[in-house]
């Protein structure tokens, strides 16, 4: 991993060469090399995970399956970069990766002094932590001693260190750099306790040898807004990221589905006509540096917010995680999107 | 060629001599080389600077001030998340030097029995230290270190059925546990105890060895340096009413609470770095050993000194000098690997630098700490080496 880093930061160095002799926009570079490079984790079942063929899938993997249909018209136009909790910064910081969709929580420091913005947030989470069975323990609060294990460089470890000192709990951490460490180390019984988001947990109790001897805790100790991050410097990219994943709840919002999408553009609901960009002269798409039907491509290539939801990890997949926050904020949840006008 | 350079203004020379003097030519080509490199140097400095401030990444050291926010593992001196990222950084340094001299000590012990057994005339010993070596000396580092971390997940059992083992001590997968001893007032005797065991034992055998160099008398140091060593401390240990108590480890609701734990991280590292680096130790040793001409051995026999004396002190003595300049890069490559416990997720240096790196972004300065630290680390060790070489080597008369 330091390699990683390394080759990061030789890259930081070494990248000026090339962003200054273009010094062109992240859109045009993408469109200049024909795909988008997004950075993902490394395997985590629902958000991003190769299957044995090598194809990407996941909530994740969708939004930038989204980015680039809405650039492309294709969403097949993207590379994948695996990143660990460590390296995913210096990936992005370095252009290694044109945005980070890897269920990274939004924080002050992260949007100031490592450079990044973010702005939608795809999915609200909260950190939480996984026992077994076995321990009989019904609350956070009863696993003082424990023994937990925690992926490194994550808000998750920062937010453990707070919530156990101030609950006046002791516990000893382990701590792993790579996911899959973590796995096997709580798997093998290393630790007492495994925490992460909770949306994580659900989908890492799928991958242990015996799911259901594993129980996820009721406490939520933190706010983890997780969503899409950009480099700082090029508002027009943080605007197609930002928007894209508007486009994705806005079309939930009006009803439009990949199955219905075309049917829609006969709408006679104004709103619907400019959000699809079939209204006459408009510059809905244009004003964002892509084509006016951004939107539609979008919509067709991985459906609207809810279908996003559903197929990866909603009630469609094996994690079966309930929409709460994220239902639309119609419905109870706080997932809103600002017009398209 | 050379007088070219010292009689410039000779009539008859062809215009572009000078550029034909070797000494001058030298000259260029190496001032051409040093501009190269300073302009690379000033052109990567400048750049990263110009591209870390177009990112808007904040720069510089005073990130080690702000408060970690994060737990270590395994720390030799007070941490909590309350310390700072600097602390955090001294912790993993610790942590990594702690490695690094259990490491090199150990894999010194086992290297120089297994490459002393390389030459045993007993077949079994031979063959098996063969074996030994041919292994180890095969196989990555990473890989023997996740042999022995799995290995230690895998064998050892659950904290409730943790294997009791002699003085209190039990072991389970979350490491070894063990009484850690509490010092009550009184104990001061017991170390000062100890300083004049030792100095008195120091004293006796240059005593001893003074008197077998005049008399040829040889008087029976083990045993009273041992029994000033241990005898003296116990003594007074009774004597101030027996001032040490244990703090013993017992069940508690997870894991056994109280006592001193070492982590099966540091343990796995630990027997990985050991077992690794005294497979390669082995070889050294014994080339050093068939580095030694077979008369001397002769010649000690020949003088009526048993096998074990001979090797003691006229063998080993002669193969050190061979020995300890390839041992010292052995001891640098074992401190370097420690860095290699980032995959089981052991807090050495590269472990909570990465972490600090994460939280802070600040890349570029950890790096350079991290590069800063392992060479002050390695030039340290060699210097020692080098120093012990010196002492080592054989004087002429």
């Amino acid at each position: 991993m330091a390699k990683r880093i390394l080759t990061a930061l030789i890259g930081a160095a070494v990248m000026g060469i090339g962003a200054q002799a273009a010094s062109a926009t992240t859109l045009s570079d993408v469109k200049a090399k024909g795909f988008l490079q997004c950075g993902v984790n490394t395997g985590l079942t629902g958000f991003a995970s190769p299957d044995a063929s090598g194809n990407w899938s996941g909530f994740d993997v969708d939004y930038c399956k989204a980015i680039a249909a809405a650039i492309f018209g294709d969403p097949t136009k993207v590379k994948y970069t695996p990143t660990s909790a460590k390296d995913r910064f210096p990936a992005l910081q370095s252009g290694e990766v044109d945005v980070l969709a890897r269920n990274t929580t939004w924080t002050i420091n992260r949007d100031t002094a490592l450079g990044f913005n973010f702005r939608p947030v795809n999915y609200y989470d909260g950190q939480g932590f996984m026992v077994r069975k076995s321990l009989n323990v019904k609350s956070a609060l009863e696993l003082s001693g424990a023994a937990v294990c925690v992926q490194t460089g994550t808000t998750t470890e920062l937010n453990l260190a707070d919530y156990f000192k101030a609950n006046n709990l002791q516990y000893n951490p382990v701590v792993f750099e790579k996911l899959e460490e973590v796995n096997a180390a709580y798997d093998a019984g290393r630790c007492d306790v495994y925490t992460t988001d909770q949306s994580g947990l659900y989908s890492l109790r799928l991958t242990l040898a015996a799911p259901d001897d594993h129980m996820i805790l009721p406490e939520i100790i933190s706010k983890e807004p997780l969503g899409p991050a950009v480099r700082q410097g090029d508002d027009q990219w943080f605007d197609i990221v930002s928007w894209v994943h508007y486009a994705l709840v806005g079309a939930e919002d009006f009803g439009i589905t990949s199955a219905n999408v075309e049917e829609m553009k006969k709408s006679t609901n104004p709103d619907i006509q400019r959000f699809l960009g079939v209204e006459a002269d408009t510059k809905i798409g244009t004003d964002l540096g892509l084509e006016n039907d951004w939107a539609v491509k979008i919509i067709k290539a991985v459906g609207n917010y809810g279908e996003v939801f559903d197929r990866n990890i909603g009630a469609g997949s094996p994690l079966k995680i309930e929409r709460g926050l994220n239902a639309l904020w119609s419905k109870g949840g706080i997932q809103y999107a600002p017009p398209v006008r | 060629m050379s007088i070219d350079a010292t009689t410039p203004s000779g009539k008859d020379k062809p215009a572009g001599s000078i550029l034909n003097d070797p000494k001058i030519r030298g000259f260029i080509y190496q001032a051409v080389t040093l501009l190269l490199l300073v302009l690379f140097i000033y052109w990567v400095t400048a750049n990263t600077i110009e591209n870390l401030k177009r990112a808007n990444i904040a720069s510089g050291y005073g990130f080690l001030n702000g408060r970690a926010g994060f737990d270590v593992g395994q720390s030799l001196i007070a941490y909590s998340s309350d310390s700072t990222y600097g602390r955090a950084l001294v912790v993993g340094f610790l942590n990594t030097i702690l490695v690094a001299v259990a490491g090199i000590i150990t894999s010194t012990i086992i290297g120089f029995l297994v490459g002393i057994g390389r030459l045993s005339k007993n077949w079994l010993i031979a063959k098996l230290s063969m074996v030994y070596v041919e292994v180890f000396r095969n196989i990555p580092p990473l890989l023997v270190i996740f042999f022995w971390y799995s290995g230690v997940l895998a064998v050892l059992p659950q904290p409730r059925e943790s294997l009791a083992l002699p003085f209190d001590m039990y072991v389970n997968n979350r490491g070894l546990a063990f009484p850690r001893p509490v010092f009550d007032s009184g104990s001061q005797y017991i170390l000062l105890a100890l300083v004049i065991a030792v100095i008195g034992s120091v004293l006796f055998s240059r005593y001893a060895n003074k008197k077998q160099m005049e008399t040829g008398q040889r008087m029976p140091v083990l045993w009273t340096v041992l029994g000033l060593v241990i005898g003296l401390p116990l003594l007074a240990y009774f004597a101030a009413g027996m001032p040490i108590s244990f703090d013993v480890p017992v069940a508690g609701k997870f894991n056994l609470t109280g006592g001193s734990v070492v982590g099966p991280e540091f343990l796995s590292l630990f027997l990985a770095l050991s077992f690794y680096t005294a497979s390669f130790i082995a070889e050294i040793v014994r080339a050093g050993i068939r580095g030694v001409s077979h008369g001397q051995s002769e010649a000690a026999h020949a003088l009526g000194i048993r096998p074990g004396l001979t090797t003691r002190l006229v063998v080993v003595p002669q193969a050190m000098r061979i020995i300890i300049p390839p041992l010292t890069s052995q001891y640098l490559n074992l401190t370097k690997n420690s860095s290699l416990a980032i995959a089981i997720g052991y807090s050495d240096l590269v472990s909570t630098g990465g972490t600090i790196l994460n939280q802070t972004g600040q890349a570029i300065e950890v790096v350079t700490i991290w590069i800063v630290v392992y060479l002050t680390l390695s030039l340290s060790t060699s210097l020692l080496m080098n120093w012990f070489n010196a002492k080592m080597a054989l004087v002429e008369r």
